[in-house]
């Protein structure tokens, strides 16, 4: 019993963590081009290339 | 260059000059000031489609003068462009040198959609909160007892806090906005339900009661913002692609000041009374009377006519037509707001009829789902006072039966189809911007189509080529390359033919034709009086309509040419699947009888009206639908934009002026009309489909309620029954999906790439 007391908040703070991390992923406009995300990993960066 | 060889669409592209390049001034007005001299530019690029195109556009752009950077996004296929300084940097050009067809579209009013972003921060932190609540749930429901049941609550109700302030915030404000109008809507059970299902969890938990409903409040808004979220993505997919779609109208016009001076101000700006200067490619902005210049006009967009009009200074001229020979200087008689084009606007506001009155399934089944499941909950709630007076209980099974009868399935029986319904839409190149319009258009028992652009291409074709001596018809189309005007283009697709005299100097004469001299001769392709001065021997005149076109050599006529308006690919096997589908077919055109009675017949259309003004096709429209029947409009023209707004539902091909394509409920990206028998198929599957979902909701609750109304539901029973229900529904959705592609489905390409091209080449 006691331990469910610490456990689920420390699982609840994990999920929380992974929920801020989608909602900033969002907010900083990640989901707005899934296609070309896709794409782009084809790219050769130019500085690679040199 | 790159790997998907743009070049290979450009060459089928025939009609991409008749738009042309947005000028430096008009990307100018475009552009958005971001902060001190930097400005944004935002393109639609409708032939990018992989890595290599980001690639080569992104580094060649980058490259430019004044370019700070150039980002692509492909699945808008938009490309933003920040530059600096005064002069508009020639990216357009420069996409061109690269292949890439790129022009201005219509801007959103905010660049960024909030509702998109609002819905799917709700679903992520519904999903966080049903995911976490269920786990506890779980452990309640095997055996956790006690403390340990109490404290899984409350970290339940803690949990449940954010989801339904975040989450459940949509369907409170949409109910209230329901309410205080005086509607129903099927957010106001859902809003009930939850909050009485929290409310009563929170006082069992208080009271260390036994079963907490959490779980249930929480999974169901979950479950319907994911239906929710993705019918918003689906119409949003289709908006965008619409939006992308070159805008036809012009968006600004140079203005000739009276000393001397040129300025380009946008058509809001441009007042009676203003000079205007209209070069060859451009769309006349404004309703005006030419002062100098000769030229034809092609009015296919604005009044229906398929053949050119020829104009001359003192003539008036329509805003919306395209200009296609030679410039003209007109002066404005009207403002923009005054123009034909916003008279169509305001016709077609006048006469929105069908759309405006129509209540959509859901609303209607909701009106009266809601006030029976309140009833039902309250008579329980009585019923169990009168036999237990037991105030406590009689309360907890009255919200029980709310919480089952939460209308989960019925939220997600009506979107989840459409969803699936747009989806294939989207794939066969249909664009669905309404919900309500598929709805709409499985009830249609009459179609009335537009002629020219919608049943034909608008564009001429030559029909007598196999006739003219090949030689001949080389040198004329040597010719032809050099105009816009739509035969020329029309001739043009037959050159090819090596070893012919090469032109020297090649001069338009705007309204007659093109002269071109080879070594020693002279040869005219146009009016065959103006061509062959030298044979005037009573050969014009006989051949009316399109028989006019001639080649000569030195004065001598050595070809003529015939033309006809060409029909859409598959328009006669659309009409036909149409008719077997049940609905009437008619043709409405603002064209002259006998080009009307010609496609009639090519597509085996009975009825037709010709030569009818923009308000005839509306009362034509309102004349049909007072006889009882449900009109479906197809059509493209700025004179079809009021009779789309009239009829019950409205389609537009992708090449249809500006207006047409944001008042028409459909937009097909592709040539072929196919798409229209198709939309109508998957529409009339879709209405089946959600009437079956609507039946399986209703038997879940006949058998579920009765099981509450009795007080044998637990949380248990709730979660199971509502997830089970729901499943179902969307089981049988998805069988629209996998359901045998419709024969025509496949005759129209179902690759999003071919559709991409189509795009492209439309626009």
């Amino acid at each position: 019993m006691t331990t469910l007391v610490y456990l689920i908040p420390v699982a609840l703070f994990l999920g929380a963590l992974g929920l801020a991390g989608f909602l900033w992923a969002l907010r900083s406009g990640q989901y707005e081009d899934l296609d070309g995300a896709a794409e782009r990993i084809l790219i050769d960066r130019d500085d690679k290339a040199k | 260059m790159s790997c998907c060889a743009p070049g290979a669409e450009m060459a089928l592209d025939l009609n991409a000059s008749t738009s042309a390049l947005p000028s430096r001034q008009e990307i100018r007005l475009a552009s958005r000031s971001l902060d001190g001299d930097l400005r944004q530019t935002d393109l639609s690029v409708p032939s990018v489609h992989c890595a290599a195109c980001i690639q080569t556009i992104e580094t060649a752009l980058g490259k430019l003068e004044r370019v700070e950077g150039a980002r692509v996004n492909l699945s808008t296929k938009r490309v933003s462009i920040r530059w600096r300084g005064d002069e508009v940097p020639s990216f357009v050009a420069e996409l061109g040198r690269l292949g890439y067809d790129a022009h201005l579209f219509n801007p959103e009013a905010d660049g960024k959609d909030k509702t998109l972003s609002d819905l799917i921060r709700a679903v992520a932190v519904a999903g966080f909160a049903a995911g976490n609540i269920m786990l506890l749930s779980v452990s309640v429901w095997s055996g956790a007892e006690g403390a340990t049941r109490d404290l899984f609550h409350w970290f339940s109700a803690l949990i449940a806090i954010p989801a339904l302030a975040f989450a459940g915030g949509i369907y409170f404000r949409s109910a209230w906005n329901a309410l205080r109008h005086g509607r129903m809507n099927m957010d106001v059970p859902i809003a009930v339900g939850v909050s009485l299902a929290y409310a009563m969890s929170l006082y069992e938990t208080m009271t260390h009661g036994e079963h907490a409903y959490f779980d249930a409040s929480v999974s169901l808004l979950f479950f319907l913002l994911i239906g929710r979220t993705l019918d918003h993505v689906m119409r949003e997919r289709a908006r965008t692609a619409v939006n992308g779609l070159a805008r036809l109208a012009a968006r600004g016009a140079t203005v000739l000041r009276h000393d001397g001076t040129r300025d380009y101000l946008p058509v809001d700006e441009i007042e009676p009374g203003m000079i205007l200067l209209v070069a060859a490619g451009e769309r006349v902005p404004v309703d005006g009377r030419i002062i100098r210049g000769v030229s034809d006009l092609d009015c296919s967009l604005v009044s229906g006519e398929s053949t050119p009009r020829t104009v001359a200074s003192g003539e008036q001229v329509q805003a919306g037509t395209l200009n296609l020979t030679g410039p003209l200087t007109i002066e404005a008689t009207a403002a923009a707001k005054d123009s034909f084009l916003a008279e169509m606007v305001r016709l077609m506001e006048a006469a929105e009829g069908g759309r405006a009155q129509y209540r959509r399934i859901a609303d209607r089944v909701s009106a009266l789902y809601a006030p029976v499941v309140h009833l039902t909950a309250f008579v329980t709630f009585l019923g169990w006072i009168a036999a237990s007076g037991d105030w406590h209980r009689a309360v907890t099974i009255a919200i029980a039966v709310l919480i089952i009868t939460c209308p989960c399935a019925l939220g997600l029986a009506v979107p989840i189809v459409q969803v699936v319904a747009a989806r294939r839409l989207f794939e066969a190149g249909v664009m669905v911007k309404d919900g309500s319009a598929l709805e709409r258009l499985a009830a249609i028992d009459a179609a009335v189509f537009d002629k020219t652009g919608t049943l034909t291409l608008g564009q001429p074709r030559l029909v007598n080529a196999s006739s003219i001596d090949p030689a001949m018809l080389a040198i004329a189309a040597d010719i032809a390359a050099h105009s816009r005007h739509p035969f020329s283009k029309a001739i043009a697709q037959f050159a090819g033919f090596v070893g012919q005299p090469k032109l020297d100097a090649v001069s338009e004469h705007p309204g007659l034709g093109i002269e071109a001299t080879t070594a020693g001769s002279t040869w005219r392709l146009g009016r065959r009086g103006w061509a062959g001065w030298k044979a005037r021997t009573g050969g014009e005149g006989k051949y009316g309509g399109y028989g006019g076109t001639v080649l000569s050599k030195n004065g001598r006529i050595v070809a003529s040419f015939t033309f006809e308006d060409a029909t859409r690919a598959d328009a006669r096997a659309a009409v036909r699947q149409l008719k077997d589908a049940g609905v009437s077919v008619e043709m409405l055109s603002g064209d002259i009888a006998n080009a009307c009675g010609d496609v009639a017949r090519t597509l085996d259309i009975e009825s037709f009206t010709p030569a009818l003004l923009p308000s005839g096709k509306v009362e034509r429209i309102e004349a049909l639908t007072k006889a009882g029947h449900k009109v479906l409009m197809v059509g493209d023209g700025l004179n079809d934009t009021p009779a789309l707004g009239a009829a019950h539902v409205s389609i537009a091909p992708a090449t249809a002026a500006d207006v047409g394509r944001n008042a028409a409920d459909f937009v097909f990206l592709r040539e072929s009309l196919l798409v229209v028998p198709l939309a109508l198929d998957i529409s009339r599957k879709a209405g089946r489909l959600i009437r079956q979902n609507l039946a399986i909701a209703i038997i879940y609750n006949a058998v579920a309620v009765p099981i509450a109304i009795l007080g044998h539901v637990t949380p248990l029973i709730a979660a199971i029954a509502m997830s089970a229900s729901s499943l179902l529904v969307i089981a049988n959705a998805l069988r629209l999906q996998g359901s045998g592609p419709h024969a025509s489905a496949r005759s129209t390409a179902p690759d999003r790439r071919s559709g991409i091209g189509a795009l492209a080449r439309s626009s």
